[in-house]
């Protein structure tokens, strides 16, 4: 393996909150030195001025396989991370069928293994077939490398499954995410209610529903001491009882989606279905809430909660149009969008992009120092272009950006020391 | 005169102006309708579809009718019974029709928006004859003819909309047109069946029907609408017509002169009075029938006289 010395970068430093002029070598798959000189036989990459972060690490990526590889496979999900700068995928257990025993564990870590340029984890179902019914193998799961249970948008409804589940989880040290949301209150739902949803005469859910289900699962944490992530936290009303939580010592962090940090229910516009979510878009002083909860750390993590769909599935009546959006490629240019209206600076971003997810998985990726994982990210966040999105790598093409001018390109992708993309 | 919508697929695209062109032209639509002979040939050669994927008789007849009097050629295709059963996308379907040529595509949907999306796809005008809870402008169009005959004018009215709110695509449509026409605006419900946000729409809103029926000119009454209610809106039909169903006694706190509408079909004694509603003095219930298919007469005219505007521009740029 070739050793390469990275030259003239602005230095993305999330634990340390910097960013500094300098050079990083890497050298066996590791960040050899910051700063250092250039080793001998090594490969010099001038970086132009341009930004270098540790590669982001993205929970909650759906990709196709088992079931709906025509949707989205390893390959074109690897290919179009390693675009977009993401360089650990996390995916998620709900496929067909879901991801609920060693041996299905087996085939995706083998699958993923074969085609992937950028890493790939697996989370595994906390219950058997996401019903909510019966745990799955949480320890044979551990064993075959699952980083973290989740029943994904499947909200398990029996409580005293869940308390077992996370009772049991607890004793084994594993994380539970939890997709918070009362199923009762949000079923059937297309969009936040409001004035928005009234007017297009969608059926809505009340954001308190969210609050609600976050409220139970906290509730079940305590009781249980389980180690717990809330997967999309969305709006303002959660906050509180997040804030909570966290001060009395729960073992509990909590995420949010790219796009409710920068898209709002209005931009569904004339029931366009690129912007049909699960959760649905939020208001815009849900928005900006979810952005300052980023910044001042109270939310840990931003995923892209990547979720391919089909024209077909997509082609429908809004109700009943499929939900989510492709993002691996668009991640880092919606992020940007934060930077450059001046609501988070740049170290801030890639600590809930890349740092923070890798620790609360227990993963060594995230980190600017020696020692590291050498997997990065350059990028230009200043560069202009316009989403076509008939570009994307990805098999579906389902983004909400299509059409928009972005600021912000990936550059080149590194893993493990070795270069996976250049623009 | 001023038409310039290519499609009607709500009130929330048309301008006042655009309102009071079509409600005109449907004034003299009503007077050829009350003649013996009503053919009129403006839509000769044209083909009219009615596709409904939801289940009406009134609307579909009315739409029917006018396209007949206006010497269309309309066919009737009950979607609701046919392929769509057989899994057809709506927008299979649509690009079916779409090849066979149509020039007035009528589409009724149980989803809100289906028929924009359709609109996209196809290159005819298309009607919105109802979308789920969203919009169904002829039917407020023919609510503000029939208002504007009755009061002579459509403008500065005290217009009570109650029941069903939320459940009710006649209630959205009415309250954009009736806003754009500068009224005052009162939506009357329990508050399960209001939709939330209403407030700032600039309506006022009442849970005490009595209250909110002071001094109204016009009360315009819902159907409770059972079909799409999954379950649990109200306790029971009795407590709703106790509380919200327009009897003689809760009308007599509305003007004197004010009239009742219902866009129909009625459920007698749920949401109004069965003597009421045929009390010729002060229920226009009737007359709104009438006014529908002069209304849809009125819109399938100034669309067809748009679409023929723009196939002209289209051959005049590819002749030499």
């Amino acid at each position: 393996m070739t050793t390469l010395h990275l030259v003239n970068a602005q230095i993305v430093n999330p634990e340390a909150g910097t960013v500094s002029t300098g050079s990083v070598t890497l050298a066996k798959g590791l960040i050899a030195a910051i700063d250092g000189p250039k080793p001998k036989g090594a490969t010099e990459i001038d970086c132009g001025g341009h930004y270098l972060a540790p590669g982001m690490v993205d929970i909650g990526v759906k990709v196709g396989e088992p079931g709906e590889r025509h949707k989205e496979s390893f390959r074109s999900a690897g290919l179009a991370a390693a675009a977009g700068g993401v360089t650990t995928i996390v995916a998620r257990p709900d496929t067909t069928p879901a991801i609920d025993t060693p041996e299905t564990l087996e085939f995706v870590t083998r699958r993923a293994a074969e085609a992937s340029p950028v890493r790939i984890r697996h989370m595994a179902a906390l219950t058997k077939g996401r019903e909510g019914r019966e745990m799955t193998e949480i320890g044979f799961l551990l064993d075959a490398g699952a980083v973290a249970f989740t029943d994904a948008f499947a909200v398990t409804t029996d409580t005293k499954a869940l308390s077992r589940a996370l009772t049991y989880a607890r004793s084994l040290g594993a994380l539970v995410i939890g997709h918070p949301q009362e199923p009762g209150l949000s079923k059937g739902a297309a969009t936040t209610s409001g004035k928005f949803a009234s007017l297009r005469g969608l059926p809505a859910v009340s954001p308190i529903a969210e609050r609600m289900g976050l409220d139970r699962d906290l509730a079940l944490v305590e009781m249980t001491g389980a180690r717990y992530h809330a997967d999309q936290i969305t709006t303002a009303r959660s906050l509180p009882a997040l804030q909570r939580a966290k001060a009395a010592g729960l073992d509990v962090t909590a995420g949010t989606s790219i796009h409710h940090l920068t898209l709002n229910e209005i931009d569904v516009g004339d029931y366009r279905t690129f912007f049909k979510f699960t959760p649905p878009l939020r208001s815009e002083e849900d928005r900006l809430a979810m952005v300052e909860a980023v910044a001042t750390g109270l939310i840990d993590t931003i995923s892209s909660m990547h979720t391919p769909a089909d024209e077909e599935s997509k082609r429908l009546p809004f109700e009943e149009a499929a939900a989510g959006a492709v993002a691996l490629e668009t991640l880092l240019p919606a992020a940007m969008r934060l930077f450059h209206a001046g609501h988070i600076d740049l170290p801030a971003l890639f600590r809930a992009l890349s740092l923070n997810p890798a620790r609360r998985l227990g993963l060594p990726q995230g980190r600017m120092e020696p020692g590291a994982p050498a997997d990065l990210v350059l990028f230009d966040p200043h560069a202009p272009f316009v989403m076509d999105r008939f570009t994307l790598r990805s098999k579906s093409k389902n983004t909400p950006f299509d059409g928009q001018r972005m600021e912000g390109k990936v550059l080149a992708t590194f893993v493990a020391g070795t270069q996976v993309f250049k623009a | 005169m001023t038409f310039r919508a290519r499609h009607l697929l709500g009130i929330e695209q048309l301008s006042p102006l655009e309102i009071t062109t079509i409600l005109d032209l449907a004034d003299r639509y009503v007077d050829l309708n009350r003649r013996t002979v009503k053919s009129s040939d403006v839509l000769s050669g044209m083909t009219q579809i009615n596709m409904f994927f939801e289940n009406s008789t009134r609307t579909q007849a009315s739409f029917e009718l006018a396209g007949k009097r206006l010497g269309a050629d309309v066919m009737n295709m009950s979607v609701a019974s046919s392929s769509v059963k057989k899994g057809e996308t709506l927008i299979d379907t649509a690009m079916t029709l779409n090849a066979m040529h149509p020039d007035l595509l009528v589409v009724r949907h149980g989803a809100s928006g289906a028929v924009n999306l359709l609109a996209s796809k196809v290159n005819c005008a298309v009607l919105n004859a109802g979308d789920g809870r969203h919009e169904h402008p002829t039917q407020a169009l023919l609510d503000a003819l029939t208002i504007r005959r009755a009061k002579g004018r459509i403008q500065r009215l005290t217009v009570a909309i109650c029941g069903d709110i939320a459940h009710s695509r006649v209630a959205r449509s009415n309250l954009i047109l009736l806003g754009k026409m500068e009224n005052r605006i009162r939506l009357i419900a329990p508050p399960t069946l209001m939709p939330a946000g209403v407030q700032d729409f600039g309506c006022e809103l009442y849970g005490d029907m009595k209250k909110g029926l002071e001094g109204a000119d016009v009360v315009m009454m819902l159907r409770l609408q059972k079909e799409r209610m999954d379950g649990g809106f109200i306790p029971s039909e009795r407590e709703y017509y106790h509380r919200y169903g327009l009897d003689a006694e809760k009308l007599a706190f509305a003007k004197p002169d004010a009239i009742v509408m219902h866009p129909g079909p009625m459920n007698r004694g749920v949401e109004i009075d069965g003597e009421l509603a045929d009390d010729i003095n002060r229920s226009v219930i009737q007359e709104q029938v009438e006014m529908g298919v002069a209304v849809r007469m009125a819109c399938m005219d100034l669309l067809a006289r748009n679409l023929r505007a723009e196939r002209g521009r289209a051959l005049a740029a590819v002749m030499p």
